[in-house]
């Protein structure tokens, strides 16, 4: 849409450079990179060999597994589940709508514990909906299965809330030029809508993502915690704290933290990238 | 050109972000003050300020002073009863007001948290390995074990099961537990310090049933730990999984929050099995050296420990299930604190140094029993 | 762009406006039931397992629960927490969508996912790095000590723990947004001769207003729930350092199970006063 905007207009033309990104920076490096660093400080106490000894020993990877495989999935359900919320909630009206928006942040104000009980006790085995899923032989608690809903609770608001604002500023004109075309909905939906939407869907799905990895309050209670098949790697950093091991526990925090900062700046870039191509 | 202007933009923006964070940050330092006066005036005495502690310190006995107790979890009845008949105590001796402030959470991280500059006059914790932590530090000095009597533990307890009502599966004892089809709930001694008294119990009985033979003794817990099905990160979590989602055969847990659980959350439902050997828990108490010599409250920190020791100290204690160690009061609560055969960390294991190097430290022997070959 | 219409323009407006552009109403309905029942079975299903497990023993407990003066106390901390943090985030979130929507500049990529870092760092990180900057045994201890400022363990240790765990929010609302909508409004008065401010309040502004809001009230949801972070640096000390998630843990760590949820329920109730704010601004807009 924006195909007019040439580099050269936008960096006359617009004042605040300056300020905006001075400020971001150094706010950025306050509150965020310079504490962080102590992490990474804290951890080069650690000699090369030590360092990989923890990063490398088997039950940590084990844990780095289970932590990543959870969190893509919910975030990927969270991706499709978040979108179809957002356009519900966007492109209709339907009574009760109101209750429905303000449902979308409850998971953000719970504290991560109290949903990792509530979680629990829906799903395990005498719990509401657990009990009805054991006699199929469904077991949702204390398994995998049950890390991920509760990283998809956890994750859903970002999602939602990245797709609305998008979506609530999409221009119908296209769209219904594209009716106007002859295109069926579904067709205009994948062909001008979804594309529009591709950026902030890839944007919440790498915020849920990267929260459901360090996520650790609602997690411990529904996982069961058994070491190589249900322990996340934030409990493996509690549990190196509580032996005062400041450094192993740094050590795990900074390899895992360095996973995500990858993962992020992929889908970032690929979501620039997907920007420039859908223009 | 351009990029010089550019360059005195970010200039611009970099000390106008500056001022703003400052003056936020003065905003909320402010803030923070003048909350702590209003709250010290309208609230309960709790809640006044730190500036009043510091004052009282300079100032002769008379003035009130504060104490700030970091404790664990499960003692905040135990000492919500005991700062009352502590303050009252005192200012009878002394004419002295004293208000004690609590903080509760997970041994470790209390201990953690007092390494780190939480200015606790006293720690009442769960494990000496914590308070150990407190003394490498330089916090704590040498010998906090032996300043209080009963190796500085005014109560103890001890590790007892928690069956369902009627004990369907026929529990009596730690064999019991290892019983086809038995689960058993335990929290991960990784991450909880009252679950490694749990591990200590086991492992403590094994060795005394099988010749003080170390290789029985590990095959045993092992097999134990076969038997849990869900490791939960704390007591309270094991209780719920228990209790809560109907999970489990046997909870293992402290004879002090068996009693609290039963008493709250249903004696209907549950009851308590007292093995035929379990280990006597002594969670230690210890007045913190370096922050009582800053504050000027040594006396009265002093004080505070050793009140536990007298008969309304014990009898307090005993209240709250926790067992006591003075004679007279462990006489008239001998009904509630059945008989068991208790030996001490220090018969089995040695020192808390030891135990947990061996046993809960990366590489040791818990973890063996899940990682199979781990160094 | 989105300029073309109104913003003010209320949204059911919008979707009248045109029948090509929406589902026949079958398709509606099925898509409306589909999501009321992803809501219900993600998000309202959790939370009604906390309101009955709240009133369990009865409303006496509840009510107990909610007017304890260590409850209250907390209540007045986690307020004050939020309306500290709130804003500061918010500011740098506007100047930083600013910055990285409006130019271009190499390593924005970079930027963006710096933004992002917080979440992705577990929240008992998040606590445990202020420890090691502004603990004891830290970079500042010692100064800090002698100089006797307390950081963590008192109330800016908890803001800053808060700060770093909602940083990300508005920043992350608005970014997607602006990029979407571009500059071609900005340069538009600027060519009309408006400057810097009156772009901000008259163009930017109204056009970014709703997921600024969004971004807000996110922000405000975390800093008020955010517990693990917090936990690290608050030293848990009763009525004075506790915030109310904290508050809940003691509460559940205390066997009083009922009594924890109770409060917890008091912050989902907080939450949806905020979002009561938001729906009652968005009305008043519409007229």
């Amino acid at each position: 849409m924006n195909v007019t905007t040439t580099a050269a207009v936008r960096r006359k033309v617009l004042p605040g450079f300056g300020l905006t990104m001075g400020y971001s920076v150094l706010y950025l490096s306050l509150v965020v990179l310079l504490p962080l660093s102590a992490l990474l400080f804290n951890s080069t106490g650690l000699s090369w060999a030590k360092f990989w000894d923890i990063a490398t020993d088997p039950r940590v990877l084990a844990s780095y597994r289970v932590s990543l495989s959870t969190a893509a999935a919910a975030a990927l359900a969270d991706a499709f589940l978040g979108l179809l919320l957002a356009w519900v909630l966007v492109r209709y009206e339907f009574p009760g709508k109101r209750i429905f928006d303000a449902l979308i942040d409850l998971p953000f104000a719970l504290p991560t514990a109290v949903a990792g009980v509530s979680l629990t006790a829906l799903y395990s085995q005498n719990g509401w909906i657990g009990s009805l899923l054991e006699p199929l032989g469904l077991r949702i608690a204390f398994t995998p299965l049950g890390i991920t809903l509760a990283l998809m609770f956890i994750g859903i608001p970002f999602v939602v809330r990245t797709v609305q604002p998008v979506l609530e500023d999409l221009d119908r004109d296209m769209e219904e030029a594209s009716a106007t075309l002859g295109a069926g909905r579904w067709r205009t939906f994948r062909s001008i809508v979804l594309p529009e939407l591709f950026p902030p869907l890839l944007t919440g799905f790498a915020l849920a993502f990267a929260r459901g990895i360090g996520e650790y309050g609602s997690v411990v209670f529904i996982s069961g915690n058994m070491p190589m098949r249900t322990e996340i790697a934030p409990l493996l950093i509690m549990s190196k704290l509580e032996q005062f091991d400041y450094a192993g526990a740094t050590a795990v925090a900074l390899l895992l933290l360095l996973i995500s900062f990858l993962m992020l700046l992929v889908i970032n870039t690929l979501q620039r990238w997907a920007r420039k191509t859908s223009r | 050109m351009k990029k010089a202007v550019m360059k005195k933009g970010i200039k611009k923006g970099l000390i106008t972000g500056f001022t703003l964070l400052l003056t936020a940050g003065l905003a909320a330092c402010g803030n923070n003050n003048s909350n702590n006066g209003a709250a010290a005036q309208t609230d309960a005495p709790a809640a006044s300020n730190a500036a009043g502690a510091a004052e009282a310190t300079k100032a002769p006995a008379k003035d009130p002073v504060e104490l700030l107790n970091v404790s664990y979890d499960p003692t905040r009845e135990l000492y919500e009863n005991y700062n009352k008949a502590f303050s009252a105590y005192w200012e009878k001796e002394t004419g002295q007001k004293v208000t004690v402030k609590q903080s509760h959470g997970g041994s470790g991280a209390q201990s953690r948290a007092v390494q780190e500059g939480l200015e606790a006059d006293v720690v009442t914790l769960a494990l000496g390995y914590d308070i150990d932590a407190l003394k490498n530090k330089g916090l704590i000095n040498d010998g906090w074990e032996s300043k209080f009597e009963h190796n500085s533990s005014p109560y103890t307890s001890t590790i007892v099961f928690l069956v369902r009502k009627g004990n369907p599966k026929g529990i009596k004892d730690w064999p019991d537990l290892l019983k086809e089809g038995v689960e058993v709930i335990t929290p991960n001694p990784k991450t909880s310090g009252g679950a490694r008294w749990n591990y200590l119990a086991a492992w403590g009985y094994a060795l005394d049933h099988n010749n003080n033979d170390e290789a029985k003794a590990q095959e045993f817990v092992q097999e134990l730990f076969k038997h849990v099905p869900v490791l939960d990160t704390g007591a309270r979590g094991a209780t719920t999984t228990f209790v809560e989602r109907g999970i489990g055969d046997v909870l293992i847990a402290w004879e002090n929050e068996a009693y609290l659980s039963i008493k709250e959350l249903g004696p209907d439902k549950f009851e308590i099995v007292n093995p035929s050997e379990s280990i006597l828990a002594e969670p230690p108490v210890a007045v913190v050296d370096k922050v009582v010599d800053k504050r000027g409250t040594r006396e009265v920190a002093e004080a505070y420990l050793k009140y536990l020791y007298t008969e309304e100290g014990q009898k307090i204690a005993a209240e709250n299930y926790y067992r006591p160690t003075l004679e007279s009061v462990k006489e008239e609560y001998k009904d509630k604190f059945p008989e068991i055969k208790l030996f001490t960390l220090a018969d089995k294991f040695g020192t808390w140094k030891e135990t947990q190097e061996k046993h809960f430290n990366d590489g040791g022997i818990f973890d063996k029993i899940y990682v199979p070959g781990a160094k | 762009m989105a300029g073309t219409v109104p913003m003010a323009a209320p949204r059911a407006h919008r979707n009248a406006a045109s029948p090509a552009t929406t589902e026949s109403s079958a398709v509606k309905w099925v898509l409306v039931a589909a999501a009321a029942l992803v809501l219900f079975w993600l998000i309202a299903l959790p939370l009604i397992v906390v309101l009955t497990e709240a009133l369990k023993r009865g409303w006496d407990v509840f009510l107990a629960a909610l007017t304890d003066p260590d409850a209250a106390s907390a209540l007045r901390l986690t307020l004050l927490v939020a309306v500290i943090t709130v804003p500061l985030n918010t500011l740098f979130g506007v100047m930083a969508a600013w910055a990285v929507t409006k130019f271009r500049f190499r390593g924005k990529g970079f930027l963006i996912t710096l933004i992002d870092l917080p979440f992705a760092v577990s929240p008992v990180i998040g606590g445990l790095i202020f420890v090691l900057v502004f603990g004891s045994n830290g970079w500042f201890g010692s100064w800090l000590s002698a100089h006797d400022i307390k950081i963590v363990f008192a109330l800016p240790g908890i803001v800053l723990a808060t700060l770093f765990v909602t940083f990300p929010f508005v920043a992350r609302e608005l970014i997607p947004l602006m990029e979407d909508q571009g500059t071609q409004e900005e340069e538009a008065a600027i060519t009309l001769g408006a400057h810097g401010w009156q772009i901000f309040w008259r163009v930017t502004l109204p056009n970014i207003k709703w997921g600024l809001l969004y971004g807000i009230i996110l922000c405000n949801a975390r800093a008020m729930g955010e517990f693990g972070a917090v936990s690290v640096v608050s030293g848990h000390i009763r009525g004075e350092t506790n915030t109310l998630p904290l508050h809940v843990e003691i509460l559940y760590n205390e066997y009083q199970f009922s009594a924890s949820f109770a409060v917890a329920s008091l912050l989902l109730l907080l939450a949806l006063v905020t979002m009561i704010v938001k729906s009652w601004l968005t009305r008043k807009n519409a007229h």
